[in-house]
């Protein structure tokens, strides 16, 4: 394949998730701005109003980046995971696979496509933010990168755990029981310096916290942590997950008999 | 001597589970020729043309497409092959026209390019009228007819198709002999496997018998059909009888009370044993084939090949 060729490859499968995740939005697009709908009312407006301030913010402004990264990284994930695991399951991934589509054509195609809808529903989490509260951008560079680059690791990490996956359990798996529960305790509703010694440290080993600070810090100016440290960790992350998926795809585990 | 269309030398394919599908087959499809892979359920027919789609990993062995290497020239040869497989591999979610221009996009070809041939070969397969349904509505014949024109949309040079007609009805196999036909003079070398003889015999020029992941036959279809020594005849009889004939030179059943089953070897003819039948006064209303010709030749085979196999177990 000439470069002409693998761009149109490219941008055949980006077009293809995207009509995907468009074709059924009831389940891909609206379902997000729902739960945020919610979070906002609940914890922005209701309780938020009692809770006052969190590292000198108004408790809504404090969350509203942590809940936009939230639904940045669940869509990212999720787009990558079911998509590709649909196709495997449907078998029209073979489709692919017969084709000259080099493998990281294919990866960076699925990623594009999660990084797509991730931002997609990251820009919609944002307008109702702005609808319940205001708030401007400390930094435009730091806030754009550090949720292209979190975006990006949650899609190749999706990949990943679509290769594994033999059945619908073991998609979910990840989401539910992984990547909730740092989510929420990534600094999404608190800052990790209300928390002892203890706790704060094992914080400290959980990537999402790096993520939700760095995006906080652009959008505010406040930050748990430096966040030279969550470029680091995130663009690593990314370099070694892509690394890792493409290994896989190239040796063809689970997907060729 | 010409490029083949397809070569495989020494194919071998272990499964995960240490299932041995294939063992060392060798073989060499023309360029141009019309291909048969025949071989009972289970022979390792689609195993090998997984291996030459790279939808399964070969173990050992070497594939290649007009020369060109399936490991080490890859890009080259997928562009050559199109491939029809078994069970239905699209998204059902799909419409028609959208599961075409995609798969050409895979294919490097621009979306305007493909919408065009996508047309061209959804009404040559008549599913034009379909094109904007989703493809999980369409019936199971056009679901294959789809996958042949998903195949053919970036315009391979050989062409595989794995029991195409398949769930296909008469009507409607007899219009896709039409148009493989057709592709096949266009150019196009056609591989093809199927269950159903008489297409092998009226479509194929070549053939190959697969059974037990071994190649047990491959010559052409005129040789293939010479080697066969008798026929199977079914009578149908004016009357009733009730003791079997006896006519020398002919086996013969009763498997009904008007109807004569017999066995003709090559070196008889069919007008001494109706001398025969007028002597004793038998008169016959109709008669047919008792299997189509290469069905009793496959069956032979495969039975042989399978009492080798035993002999060698035991
Ligand atoms: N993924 C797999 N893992 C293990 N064994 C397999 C796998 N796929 C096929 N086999 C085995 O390999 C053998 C050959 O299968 P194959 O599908 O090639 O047969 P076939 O000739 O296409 O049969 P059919 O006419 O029924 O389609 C069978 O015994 C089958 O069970
Ligand atoms: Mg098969």
């Amino acid at each position: 394949m000439n470069n002409h060729e693998k761009w149109v490859a490219f941008y055949t499968i980006l077009r293809r998730e995207i009509r995907r995740f468009m074709r059924i939005w009831p389940q891909t697009l609206l379902p997000p701005v729902i739960t945020m709908v919610l979070y906002f009312v609940i914890f922005g407006q209701l309780i938020g109003s009692r809770i006052g301030t969190m590292s000198g913010l108004p408790y809504i402004q404090f969350v509203a980046p942590g809940l936009i990264m939230m639904s940045v990284i669940t869509n990212s994930y999720s787009n990558v995971v079911s998509s590709f695991f649909g196709s495997k399951f449907q078998k029209n991934i073979e489709e692919l696979l017969v084709s000259p589509v080099p493998n990281w054509i294919i990866l960076l195609g699925y990623i594009a496509g999660g990084m797509c809808r991730g931002l997609g529903v990251g820009i919609l989490v944002t307008l109702l933010a702005l609808y319940f509260t205001s708030f401007g951008i400390h930094s435009i560079p730091v806030t754009i990168a550090i949720v292209l680059m979190t975006s990006l690791m949650f899609s190749i990490a999706g990949l990943i755990n679509a290769i594994f996956a033999s059945n619908f359990d073991d998609i979910s798996i990840i989401p539910t029981f992984v990547l909730t529960p740092l989510t929420y305790l990534g600094g999404v509703f608190y800052s990790i310096n209300l928390l002892g010694d203890f706790w704060r440290d094992v914080s400290m080993f959980n990537p999402i916290l790096y993520m939700v600070n760095a995006f906080r810090f652009g959008i505010s100016g406040i930050t748990d942590i430096n966040i030279i440290w969550s470029f680091s960790m995130v663009g690593l992350a990314s370099v070694v997950l892509f690394l890792f998926a493409l290994h896989l795809l190239e040796k063809g585990s689970r997907l060729r008999s | 001597m010409e490029t083949p269309a397809l070569s495989i030398h020494n194919l071998t394919k272990v499964y995960e589970d240490s299932f041995k599908a294939l063992e060392s087959i060798s073989l060499n499809v023309k360029k141009g020729d019309f291909f048969a892979l025949l071989g009972p359920n289970g022979a390792g027919k689609s195993t090998t043309i997984g291996i030459i789609c790279s939808l399964v990993r070969k173990t050992e062995g070497k594939v290649s497409i007009f020369q060109y290497d399936v490991d080490t020239d890859f890009s080259t040869a997928k562009h050559l092959i199109g491939v029809v497989p078994q069970e239905f591999n699209f998204n059902q979610f799909e419409k028609p026209i959208d599961i075409l221009v995609t798969q050409a996009g895979y294919f490097g070809i621009t979306s305007d390019i493909a919408s065009k041939r996508a047309e061209k070969y959804l009404k040559q397969l008549g599913l034009w009228e379909k094109r904007n349904d989703f493809s999980r509505n369409l019936s199971g014949g056009m679901k294959r007819r789809l996958m042949i024109a998903r195949a053919l949309i970036h315009e391979p040079k050989l062409l595989i198709l794995d029991e195409p007609t398949a769930g296909v009805d008469i009507e409607l196999r007899r219009s896709m002999w039409n148009f493989l036909t057709e592709i096949n003079k266009s150019g196009t070398t056609i591989i093809l496997t199927t269950h159903y003889l008489e297409e092998a015999e009226s479509l194929c020029r070549n053939i190959a018998i697969i059974d037990h992941g071994k190649i047990i036959e491959n010559t052409s279809m005129k040789s293939l059909l010479k080697k066969l020594d008798k026929e199977t005849f079914v009578f149908d009889l004016a009357q009733e009888i009730s003791v079997c004939p006896k006519i020398k030179g002919y086996s013969i059943t009763l498997s009904d009370q008007n109807q004569l089953e017999v066995e003709i070897p090559k070196s008889e003819s069919l007008n001494g044993l109706f001398a025969e039948f007028s002597k004793q006064k038998l008169s016959i209303v109709s008669m047919r084939n008792k299997t189509n010709r290469l069905e009793e030749l496959f069956i032979g085979m495969v039975e042989k090949n399978l009492e080798s196999e035993k002999i060698r177990d035991e």
